[in-house]
């Protein structure tokens, strides 16, 4: 470099997404916990099928495999489609997902820094609206219930959709609890019964809301590392628990508590490593805060009022079609400027 | 204890001061040649007024500066003249510029030189005196001194002691050393700016500079204010914002809002010439980096850089180049024979150890540390998308002219994008598009009034012609017969000639619409930049080009 600066901090894009990918550990250990270890069976095959896919596609497109391939952020969006989708889904999902993401989301787009809609949720949107049945085999907590599989079995139903003598698939999974609330509210059932089932927890489902408080803990890390600002995760939380709040509060027997919502689903991974993806986010403070709001508003009426189980994904992939707007109409006051608008 | 306020963004490079800081400051011997280029300082080159073989004294002057927005030259030691010829200068063009040569004769010889009563004389002389005393800004811009304070009073004289590029010490020692001396320039610059209050900001890296300004401003009411150690706290509208918590209006210049900002080296300067008549030969330099001994020299103006390393026991094995300036905004020069100029405070030897190549660039990931980190509340990535893209007017309305080029983006981006490059290559295109338009303005007006001219000619001969026909036909004897026709009758405008007038006309239209904004009323600073980003656009445009791992255009 003939050329000023000629120095530059050690900083390198796959070491963010590595650092995402660390503070994704805490929440899969405790989902390791709770829910057994057929997620990390889930996240080796969407680490293969990302980085196959990235390698092939670079190839397709003649782009230097080797720079790419160690920039991690395929592995970020392979491990994010895996936690948002049952681990007890068939093996061939997370494989048609991953790829999908990978392949259409992500290089049909120009690769790396130019998917304007989050490869992962686009994975997951995929996959929900092509395999709805299968998208519901979320697992069962460890220790709830008798009928509890063993890895074997896991990776027996996972590979041949094969479960142990008999065992039926009702009996080893479970609608979630954002699924479950919506039927059973539906079913005219009061909110107070509805939490006494044995699937809910203190705030929100039992483990799903001990994983959440992993992802929060990683999350928290993530912003004292200065990866993300808190922008995102604020607004978004701060929405969904406004929104919420005010439903709540007029209609309490409909309507859950705040605190629920922004526990349950994939509200807290969404937070701090969804929606806080640069390439298909805002750019400008007020931008990260428009976009996250809206999507915790977003959220919480496909929760609600939608026909999918969370609304997470939705949210994203319709706020990420607004990120230029939002861009263009954010720009910060510039340094001698009077105004932001003053262009 | 004063507030002080806060700029947006800045970085915390590894500073590298302790290499050099901790040596006294020693003088540079005298060297075999100078090399003095005429363009030193922004502004107009200064003229020669000697030729080869002359023999000149020390602190005689060279050459004059040429206008008002100039400065003056003068000879750094007695000697002989041996050329006025075009040689390489430290430029980012690498294009060879106007210099005096000459030889130094060992003895050191002064020329008549006597202090300046400043206070007897009016401020406009000593302001001449000040041109021709070759003061320029010292800080880097090495702009003319007299120029910035021609409209005082302010309300606030701002001294910039700050020195937040890495490696550069220059005025950290100069203030440990001479800080008696530098208050006596600032005593000068308060005579001519009349300020309100006089600040200096000392970056809080620099503890005994602060303590020996403190000393030497005790009791003159200059206060020495500490500030954060923040790179680029050191530019002049960043210092400026710390201080007073003004902003400098974008494309103005800190007197619009009633405060002036010197270098402490300049007032340094201002001293020397001042109160004992020595005009501006030489100056402060950190040699740093891959050398033996890293230590600041007072090295005279015209003296090869490699000159000046040898002072610090050499460059050690594995070198590669300088850096003149420091390690985010410097220039990288790789001859030797370069020598120092006025603006040049740090040479910094290379090697690939200190400054390791930056990997391969990767697509910009919009992570947005590059706006988190600009000083100018820039969105550095929406520039370099527009840059890129080669969408001009877009990266203007991104205040692309309001980048100071301070690096800051380019240095924590994860993607190693050479994002001031891009910088500089949207602002050259822009200028040359400007320069085009204005010669196609010209050319048009050329040939408007051409067309004008022609018409006219033609109206007044078809006139004159019918008048001597008319006083043929009333004196009787005339014969003339009536059948010939006004060879020269008056052209009544073709309808061809009214179609070009018009598409003429709707092109000026179509033309004023698109006309770029922010390339008026440039400061000379920015002309200057303009010439020199010029020269070197084609380089630029070819680095950026090759630089990132994705070809730009699929």
């Amino acid at each position: 470099m003939l050329s000023s600066p000629f120095i530059s901090k050690n900083d390198s894009v796959g070491r963010i997404m590595l650092t995402v990918l660390l503070a994704l550990l805490p929440g899969l250990a405790l989902y390791v916990w709770y829910y057994g270890p057929a997620i990390l069976v889930s996240l080796a095959l969407a680490s293969i099928t990302a980085l196959a896919t990235e390698a092939a596609m670079l190839k397709l497109r003649k782009r230097p495999i080797r720079p790419f391939l160690s920039d991690n952020s395929a592995l970020l969006t392979a491990w994010l489609l895996a936690l948002s989708i049952p681990s007890l889904a068939p093996w061939w999902m997370i494989v048609v997902g991953t790829a999908f993401a990978i392949a259409v989301a992500k290089h049909l787009y120009g690769g790396l820094g130019n998917n304007p809609f989050n490869p992962a949720m686009v994975g997951y949107a995929v996959l929900i609206i092509s395999f709805p049945s299968q998208m519901t085999h979320w697992l069962t907590p460890l220790g709830m219930g008798a009928n509890t599989l063993s890895f074997a079995d896991q990776m027996a139903f996972i590979f041949g959709g094969h479960l142990p003598g008999d065992l039926t698939l009702d009996a080893v999974t479970t609608a979630t609890p954002l699924d479950t609330l919506k039927t059973q509210l539906h079913l005219d059932r009061p909110v107070g019964d509805i939490f006494a089932m044995p699937i809910y927890g203190h705030i929100a489902g039992k483990g799903s809301e001990m994983v959440a408080l992993g992802f929060l803990i990683g999350g928290a890390w993530l912003l004292i590392r200065r990866i993300i600002t808190w922008h995102v995760p604020a607004a978004f939380l701060g929405a969904l628990f406004a929104t919420a709040g005010i439903f709540h509060l007029v209609d309490p027997a409909h309507y859950v508590s705040p605190l629920f919502h922004v526990t349950a689903g994939a509200a807290v991974l969404g937070a701090f490593f969804i929606l806080t993806d640069p390439v298909s986010g805002p750019t400008t403070p007020r931008g990260k805060l428009v976009f996250a709001a809206g999507a915790g508003i977003l959220t919480y009426l496909i929760r609600v009022f939608g026909g999918f189980p969370d609304g997470v994904a939705f949210a994203t992939l319709l706020m990420n079609i607004c990120v230029p707007l939002i861009d263009a109409y954010t720009q910060p006051k510039v340094f001698g400027h009077k105004d932001g608008s003053e262009a | 204890m004063r507030s002080l306020h806060r700029f947006h963004g800045g970085v915390h490079p590894p500073e590298h001061k302790l290499e050099s800081s901790e040596r006294p400051s020693a003088r540079a011997p005298l060297p075999k040649l100078l090399a003095l280029p005429l363009q030193q300082h922004i502004g107009a080159k200064a003229k020669a007024l000697v030729q080869a073989g002359d023999k000149v004294l020390k602190g005689q002057l060279l050459a004059r500066a040429e206008g008002n927005l100039s400065a003056a030259l003068h000879a750094p030691t007695s000697g002989t003249v041996l050329s006025v010829e075009a040689r390489p200068v430290p430029h980012p063009s690498g294009l060879a510029d106007l210099c005096i040569t000459m030889a130094p004769d060992g003895e050191d010889r002064w020329a008549e030189h006597a202090p300046i009563d400043y206070y007897s004389i009016p401020k406009d002389a000593l302001l001449a005196k000040l041109r021709d005393g070759g003061i320029v800004g010292l800080g880097g811009a090495t702009f003319p001194t007299h120029v910035k304070y021609a409209s005082a009073p302010v309300n606030t004289l701002v001294l910039n002691g700050a020195e937040c590029e890495p490696w550069i010490t220059t005025d950290d020692r100069l203030m440990r050393e001479r800080a008696a001396e530098i208050v006596q320039g600032i005593e000068i610059l308060r005579h001519l700016a009349s300020p309100g209050e006089t600040l200096i900001g000392i970056e809080d890296n620099k503890p005994q500079a602060i303590a020996a300004m403190r000393q030497a401003c005790a009791g003159t009411g200059i206060e020495v204010v500490t500030v954060p150690t923040l790179y680029p706290t050191g530019g002049e509208k960043q210092l400026v914002r710390i201080l007073t918590g003004k902003e400098v209006p974008s494309g103005g210049r800190p007197f619009s809002i009633g405060v002036a900002c010197s270098n402490v080296a300049t007032a340094y300067a201002m001293h020397r010439l001042v109160n004992h008549g020595e005009p501006m030969l030489s100056r402060l330099v950190t040699v740093t980096g891959n050398v033996k001994t890293p230590q600041n020299f007072e090295v005279l103006l015209g003296t090869p850089i490699a000159d000046l390393v040898q002072c610090a026991g050499g460059a050690l094995s594995g070198s590669s180049g300088y850096i003149l300036g420091g390690p985010m905004m410097g220039l990288h020069v790789g001859d030797g024979q370069l020598p120092v100029v006025k603006s040049t405070n740090c040479v910094i030897v290379k090697s690939p150890s200190l400054f390791p190549p930056t990997p391969p660039a990767l697509p910009c990931i919009r992570c947005t540390r590059c706006a988190q980190a600009c000083p100018a509340d820039l969105q550095p990535q929406e520039l370099y998308w527009f840059a890129k893209a080669r969408n001009f007017g877009k990266a203007q309305e991104y205040n692309l002219f309001d980048c100071i080029e301070c690096g800051a983006c380019a240095y924590v981006c994860p993607s190693h994008i050479p994002l001031v490059q891009y910088y500089r290559f949207a602002k050259s295109e822009i200028w040359a598009r400007e320069k085009e338009k204005k010669a196609a303005d010209a050319a048009r007006v050329r040939h408007e009034s051409r067309l004008e001219r022609i018409e006219r000619d033609k109206r007044e001969k078809a006139e004159k012609l019918a008048q001597k026909e008319k006083a043929a036909l009333a004196s009787p004897s005339a014969q003339a017969p009536s059948s010939v026709p006004a060879a020269g009758a008056p052209a009544q405008p073709a309808p061809a000639q009214d179609l070009i007038n018009a598409a003429i006309e709707r092109a000026r239209q179509q033309a004023a619409l698109v006309k770029p904004k922010n390339t008026e009323n440039l400061t000379p600073q920015q002309q200057a930049e303009i010439a020199e980003i010029e020269a070197r656009r084609a380089h630029i445009r070819e680095v950026a080009h090759h630089h990132e791992t994705e070809p730009p255009k699929e």
